[in-house]
């Protein structure tokens, strides 16, 4: 046997040593992993300011579209369209799916029906959007005989529903029961401590899954395609067929013209801000009613 | 004030378990009555049955007869009806996250459609005093939130919030389990200080804190009352081997 | 089981109560075999024995208030530690009355022999039993044992009083033999407290036991009181 003593330290000093260099090289793979996934991020949206803030201007945001050739013309009843378009998805996807979501945690724990509403949901969720586009198409558009603003909305709000209806679930589920209870506890009916304490103590989670579903249909594209169909100037009505944002950047970037290409561009920096700016504000909204020291 | 408690025959199951097993006993009004038990006995199943929050665990079953102030509150009453006059204190302190101190006490009142404000202010202010939390708390009632407090301010923000909707009875669920030496101290205190008001039922495992705050201790084993008799006699010279058993230690 | 430790901690205490005891015991046998055949370093014996029950006094209380203050006992194990500190208090006085005991045969060494008209050896003789018999039903938790004993309090009381009678008769009477006289009356009180103590053990045996308080039953009786006299 050799000198037991001085080994020992020698092998703890290389274990250490190891240890030190694992430790760096875990943390170097990890930063590695998050700079390669948010590298393309940042990667397309500078693209996007390059190519699309040339064409920003006044008339981008207060003009509609002109025919080729024509200076000027932006694409302010695409932005206004989206608009009208989200609003009515999330007046119909974004109530269905809370409701669906309070019936799944609250009410419906455990039943068929409640499996049979999740299972649907996760379909739903995986429905191609050109398909979806289609069967709006079947459903609304040919019995009412034209495209329209309302049909598109529909296709949206279809699309919205089921992650609402999960992260709302999802978010209720985490509700600690002794919350529910004490609400029983008190002599509060089932209906109104599920509206009042439990709903209310999810709040903060179910208003970020509508604006994960609010975002993710602000940039589709296929089931306006054979819904809202497209404006070149106003719409006066929700039965008119109406512009949208993504639609008008599709529209403009297979076309075989520069300008429109360039508008194209503008138009995806546009919606991308106003996504954002978008969801920022529903957060800061939201937030201003919380009290100090509140989960 | 408070009412007595008469159970009669009164058996639970949750699902095929025979949780409780011919339970008889009467809780005299205006006292704190202890229960203590090792652990899954069934004296928190017991309490629960009180007002009717077994219940709420779709599987749950109950038979026989729960005479509450003389009202069968099987036969004759709604389970809301019923939570509005025994209310219950739980072993983790539970405000609603979202709600300042105020919106908390006033929680069983508001949600329950009571609306003027004066009435309401008077209410908490009251409710807070009777809990021994309104000196620590009247400056920001409004501006904290309830889960802002320490522990032991949160147990007795949640007693508040029971005493607000005006009970009868007091169901206790092992209140200060969680909290630390000073703040048991305080709500033992207080319990003592609310017989004279309410009937007070509380579930522990601490023996001495039995001993300290309740008049009358039923000792559950296996879902059976084993004895029910005077605090003094049960730790002094109880007559069941099995009670003796259990507090002096020697269980298993 | 649990609380082993707990129970440990019982056991020795019983223990050094039963150490006590016997040298409570032993200080009454000396005593009065000291008195017996009036042998001087025997009472040398029983002083020596009175420092050792006076330190293991003090250790008793000492322990059976850690036991108190750390272990929370209830029930039975309470009214047991309840019970060793009072015994323990008795079994002190007992070392206490021989001691007594052992003085006033130093005491009569240097008068003449006297031939009284009482019997001390046979009052010894129950005192000794009674104690004895207390210190067993304490061993075994025997409760009945501990009742028996207090009837036998009764007999040691009559012969307590027949002995003032006769020996202030002796001392009215045959003046000269008033201090062998006064000594023995002195040796007679001391044995009759000693049988008092006997009679608390036994009523602390059941009041663990049993958890009965069955003391001073002695007031409901109407005979004059002997601890009435001077």
């Amino acid at each position: 046997m050799n000198s037991g003593r001085t080994t020992l330290r020698d092998e703890h000093k290389l274990r250490a040593k190891i240890r030190t260099l694992t430790d760096g090289l875990a943390t170097g793979l990890a930063v590695l992993a998050t700079v390669l996934v948010v590298a393309p991020l940042v990667a397309i949206f500078i693209y996007l300011v390059y190519k699309g803030a040339v064409s920003l201007n006044w008339a981008f945001f207060t003009h509609n579209p002109v025919p080729v050739g024509e200076k000027g013309g932006g694409m302010a009843n695409a932005i206004v369209g989206s608009a009208i378009l989200l609003a009515v998805g999330s007046v119909i996807g974004i109530p269905m799916g809370i409701a669906g979501g309070i019936f799944l945690a609250e009410f419906g724990r455990g039943t068929k029906l409640a499996n049979a509403i999740r299972f649907t949901a996760d379909v739903l969720n995986g429905v191609p959007s050109i398909v979806m586009g289609i069967a709006v198409y079947s459903l609304v558009v040919v019995p009412q005989g034209h495209f329209s603003a309302f049909s598109g909305g529909v296709a949206l709000g279809i699309m919205m529903i089921p992650t609402v209806c999960r992260t709302t679930e999802e978010m209720l589920l985490m509700v600690p029961n002794a919350v529910r209870e004490a609400a029983l506890a008190l002599g509060v009916p089932n209906w109104r401590s599920v509206l009042s304490i439990t709903v209310r103590t999810a709040s903060p989670g179910i208003i970020t899954g509508c604006m994960l579903a609010f975002a993710r249909v602000a940039g589709e594209t296929a089931p306006l395609i054979f819904t809202a169909f497209g404006n070149v100037g106003w719409s006066e009505k929700l039965s008119e067929p109406i512009a949208a944002l993504p639609l008008q950047i599709y529209v403009y970037a297979l076309s075989p013209y520069d300008e429109w290409h360039r508008l194209a561009w503008a138009g995806a920096l546009v919606l991308i801000v106003l996504i954002v700016l978008a969801v920022s504000l529903v957060r800061y909204v939201t937030s201003r009613g919380v009290l100090k020291g509140a989960s | 004030m408070g009412v007595g408690i008469e159970v009669t025959n009164l058996n639970a199951w949750y699902g095929t378990n025979h949780t409780l097993q011919e339970i008889n006993l009467n809780i005299p009004a205006n006292h704190a009555t202890a229960l203590i038990g090792p652990s899954g006995c069934g004296k928190s199943t017991f309490v629960r049955c009180l007002n009717r929050m077994h219940e709420t665990n779709p599987i749950a079953r109950v038979t026989g007869t729960v005479l509450i102030g003389g009202l069968d509150i099987y036969a004759d009453a709604k389970p809301v009806e019923i939570r509005r006059r025994v209310g219950m204190v739980f072993q983790r302190p539970n405000p609603f996250p979202t709600m300042s101190i105020y919106d908390n006490v006033a929680a069983g009142l508001k949600l329950n459609g009571y609306t003027n404000h004066h009435v309401l202010d008077e209410i908490v202010e009251r409710s807070l005093k009777n809990s021994a939390l309104w000196d620590e708390v009247k400056d920001d009632l409004k501006k904290k939130s309830g889960a802002s407090l320490s522990g032991g301010q949160q147990q007795r923000l949640c007693i508040a919030r029971a005493l607000a909707v005006d009970p009868e009875v007091l169901l206790m669920d092992e209140p200060a389990s969680a909290l630390d030496p000073v703040s048991t101290s305080k709500i033992e205190d207080l319990i003592f200080q609310l017989k004279s008001q309410y009937t007070i039922v509380i579930v522990t495992h601490n023996m001495q804190q039995a001993a300290r705050v309740a008049e009358k201790t039923g000792f559950f084993l296996n879902g059976r009352m084993v004895e029910f008799d005077s605090t003094h006699k049960i730790f002094t010279n109880p007559t069941d081997k099995r009670t003796e058993d259990y507090i002096t230690g020697r269980f298993g | 089981m649990t609380r082993i430790r707990f129970q440990q901690s019982l056991e020795e205490l019983k223990e050094q109560l039963l150490r006590m005891a016997g040298l409570a015991e032993q200080s009454i046998q000396r005593a009065i075999e000291a008195y017996r055949v009036r042998d001087l370093s025997i009472c040398d014996l029983v002083n020596r024995s009175e420092m050792a029950i006076n330190r293991l006094e003090r250790e008793i209380d000492q322990a059976a208030l850690d036991l108190l203050a750390m272990e929370q006992p209830m029930a039975v194990d309470l009214r047991f530690i309840l019970s060793v500190i009072k015994i323990n208090a008795d079994l002190e006085r007992v070392g206490d009355a021989a001691k007594a005991i052992s003085d006033r045969v130093r005491n009569m060494e240097q008068m003449a022999q006297a031939d009284l008209p009482v019997d001390i050896p046979r009052m010894a003789e129950l005192a000794a039993e009674m104690v004895r018999k207390s210190l067993q039903s304490f061993i075994e938790g025997d409760a009945d044992l501990a009742r028996a004993i207090l009837t036998l309090d009764d007999a040691v009381d009559a012969m307590n009083r027949a002995a003032y009678k006769a020996l202030t008769k002796v001392m009215e009477e045959e003046s000269h033999l008033a201090p062998q006289a006064l000594n023995a009356l002195m040796i007679s009180r001391a044995l009759e407290r000693i049988a008092d103590h006997a009679t608390n053990i036994a009523e602390d045996v059941i009041f663990w036991v049993q958890g009965a308080d069955v003391r001073h039953h002695k007031s409901l009786k109407t005979a004059p009181d002997p601890h009435a006299m001077g």
